[in-house]
């Protein structure tokens, strides 16, 4: 990290980790992937405090708890381009799918009615879930979107390389939309 | 002074969890909790929508083993069909799950524990990743990439995408297999074992490095959960449970998946969106079992084909059998890849792998399913309910990581007792409560349906716990 080459973060929030899947699919281009930029933060490495300032990060995941919402404010607080990776994180997808039932409901189905000893819902140390879950941009703004459930490895690779290149970072061809 | 240690968030592992660990006047551990910070509540927002959405909504809850959810759900939805699905179809789903497998032990061995294996866990955090591992041991790294792509590629040949696939569904899969795609993933094994036996070498070694942590990492008796072939061979597709106590003797087998409530039981914790699953039979929390690669080949007597037996053989010389350290989970999950390979080899090799008929085809015939399927971290069941219009009235799902979640807390506590001593912790103690977890291999996605120099905040709590001063490192 002492060199002069551009930051990279990976941020997971409310979603199934396939982004971050789709990301490691790059496989051998990881590789080169590294030598353009620094991994600084990311589930994949040991830092666990967002750096003062990140060239690209790109989030996974939708906004569903109190956690999610601090960790975005203070992600888009110090990243120069925020990247919404996959569906969950543009649309709020999967995650938003309980929105319709609320919180209440969802709690007492998984931890009242289908448990064999029922007990309170858990409340400590654990951040409480919203009332709505929202995509990362109804949030904070976002810079480049990337759609996909998840987007292919090859749609990642491309849009980093145009913007590691300052080029605009839209991928037409390898683009995919839903599914 | 009374110390809380907060490990937030756990890194490289997969998903979202912080661990506390209480350390009482006298210096010493008394206490030390995982908890799971997610929740997406799959098991409500699926009602009222039809069944067959639910193999491709399912594999939602995880992008790390996607085909895991895809398979049980399928199972579940075979049921609700009443159909027997084709030989095939049964063949292509076996080799889809084994694929994955592959795929998903070779981004926790390499992507995830490596850096610890091979850098060492008390190895500068900033430098601790799989980017490091590639400066200091390229040809780890490159071995690595290597076997997760291989497993991914075999997914995306037969399903056509490497993540959340669509191809199974109920009544078996959706396109044959061709022969040309066959020999494209024949041609990707021999790399697959070449690279495998590279690893088994190389580990082989690197593992003895670790005397305190095999001592310490989880290593107690537990009960063990597993499917098996019925006849006490590796299993992952379909077959009956077994259940065996620490001392190796079988406690039950022959247990159907659609008896679990007879025999699982669930309890919510107060501090963790992760439900614990225990053995009914010995109640909560007594009834603490351990699922996944270790949990298997301490159930089975030999994995049935001859590079995986042979080094399993090996393994138990070493280590005696069944084995009760968590640590070796690791070795447990190089084994399984072998065998992952080479079964997948001899089940193409079968001249029916190219038979058409591969999807039986039904309305709901019953309004009741249950499907389960060995994942790559242990066992995984999907229960629906549907109305007589085949719509989703009730759904249940029991995953891997909560079977292991009694055990996984005691783990920490033993790691964490042992490397915090009289008050006093190194960055590289607090990696080792994280490694314990890493050994289990965690998946959080799953768990959630229903985490340097570290930010340690240390919080000092007073009598009754009241907060007294609150410290924050940061890097």
């Amino acid at each position: 990290m002492s060199s002069s080459k551009p930051t990279l973060a990976t941020v997971w929030l409310d979603g199934c980790s396939g982004c971050h899947m789709s990301f490691l699919d790059m496989d051998d281009r990881l590789l080169a992937l590294a030598e353009q930029a620094d991994l600084v933060y990311s589930p994949l490495v040991d830092r666990k405090d967002f750096p003062e300032h990140v060239d690209i990060t790109l989030v996974e995941g939708s906004v569903s708890n109190t956690d999610d919402l601090a960790k975005i404010q203070k992600v888009r607080a110090h990243t120069r381009i925020l990247v919404s990776l996959g569906d969950c994180a543009v649309t709020s997808n999967i995650p938003g799918m309980r929105n319709p039932f609320g919180v209440k409901t969802v709690l007492t189905r998984v931890f009242v009615d289908n448990v064999t000893v029922p007990k309170p819902v858990p409340s400590e140390v654990i951040p409480a879930l919203l009332d709505r879950v929202r995509p990362v941009h109804e949030v904070v703004p976002v810079d480049v979107f990337i759609p996909g459930c998840p987007p292919s490895a090859d749609v990642i690779f491309e849009t980093l390389q145009n913007v590691l290149a300052g080029r605009p970072p839209h991928t037409g061809q390898v683009q995919r939309f839903g599914a | 002074m009374a110390q809380r240690i907060v490990i937030d968030p756990v890194t490289r592992i997969e998903g979202h969890a912080k661990v506390s660990v209480q350390i009482g006047d006298d210096g010493h551990v008394t206490g030390a909790r995982l908890h799971i910070t997610q929740l997406r509540g799959f098991e409500k927002f699926c009602e009222n929508r039809p069944f067959y959405e639910m193999p491709s909504l399912m594999a939602r809850i995880c992008g790390i083993c996607p085909v895991s959810h895809l398979i049980a759900s399928s199972k579940a939805c075979d049921a609700i069909l009443g159909v027997n699905i084709p030989p095939n179809a049964a063949r292509l789903r076996r080799i889809l799950n084994l694929a994955q497998i592959l795929q998903s032990h070779a981004l926790s061995v390499f992507h995830l524990s490596s850096p610890d294996l091979i850098l060492g866990l008390d190895s500068p955090p900033e430098k601790r990743h799989l980017f490091g591992v590639a400066e200091k041991a390229p040809e780890v790294a490159r071995d690595g990439i290597r076997l997760r792509q291989i497993g991914q590629q075999i997914v995306e040949l037969l399903g056509g995408k490497r993540i959340h696939p669509a191809w199974v569904v109920p009544g078996g899969v959706s396109s044959p297999l061709t022969a040309e795609k066959r020999d494209q993933i024949q041609a990707l094994l021999p790399d697959g074992l070449a690279a495998l036996d590279r690893t088994v070498d190389r580990f082989r070694g690197i593992f003895q490095r670790f005397p305190e942590e095999m001592e310490t990492f989880a290593n107690f008796p537990s009960l063990f959960l597993g499917m098996t072939d019925g006849a006490g061979e590796l299993e992952y597709y379909d077959g009956p449970l077994r259940v065996a106590a620490a001392d190796g003797s079988v406690l039950a087998t022959g247990l159907r998946p659609e008896d679990y409530p007879k025999y699982l039981g669930e309890v919510a914790e107060n501090d963790s969106y992760l439900k614990s699953a225990y053995y009914l039979p010995l109640g909560y929390p007594e009834g603490m079992y351990r699922v996944g690669p270790l949990a298997r080949l301490n159930l089975v007597t030999h994995c049935g084909t001859p590079r995986a037996d042979h080094e399993l053989g090996a393994l138990r010389t070493f280590a005696g059998s069944p084995l009760l350290s968590s640590f070796y989970y690791h070795h447990a999950r190089l084994i399984e890849m072998l065998h992952c390979v080479e079964r997948i080899e001899q089940l193409l090799s079968d001249p029916d792998v190219l038979s058409p008929h591969v999807r039986a085809f039904s309305e709901p015939n019953c309004e009741e399913g249950v499907g389960m399927s060995e994942a790559p971290r242990g066992t995984l069941l999907h229960h629906y309910k549907v109305d007589r219009n085949g719509l989703i009235q009730w759904a249940n799902l029991i995953i891997a990581t909560g079977h292991n979640n009694l055990a996984m807390n005691r783990g920490i506590q033993q790691t964490a007792s042992y490397f915090i001593r009289d008050g006093r912790f190194s960055e590289g103690a607090l990696n080792r409560v994280e490694a314990v977890i890493r050994a289990f291999d965690p998946c959080l996605s799953c768990s959630t349906h229903a985490a340097g120099q570290m930010p340690l905040q240390i919080d000092l709590l007073g009598p009754g716990g009241v907060l007294l001063d609150s410290v924050s490192r940061t890097s």
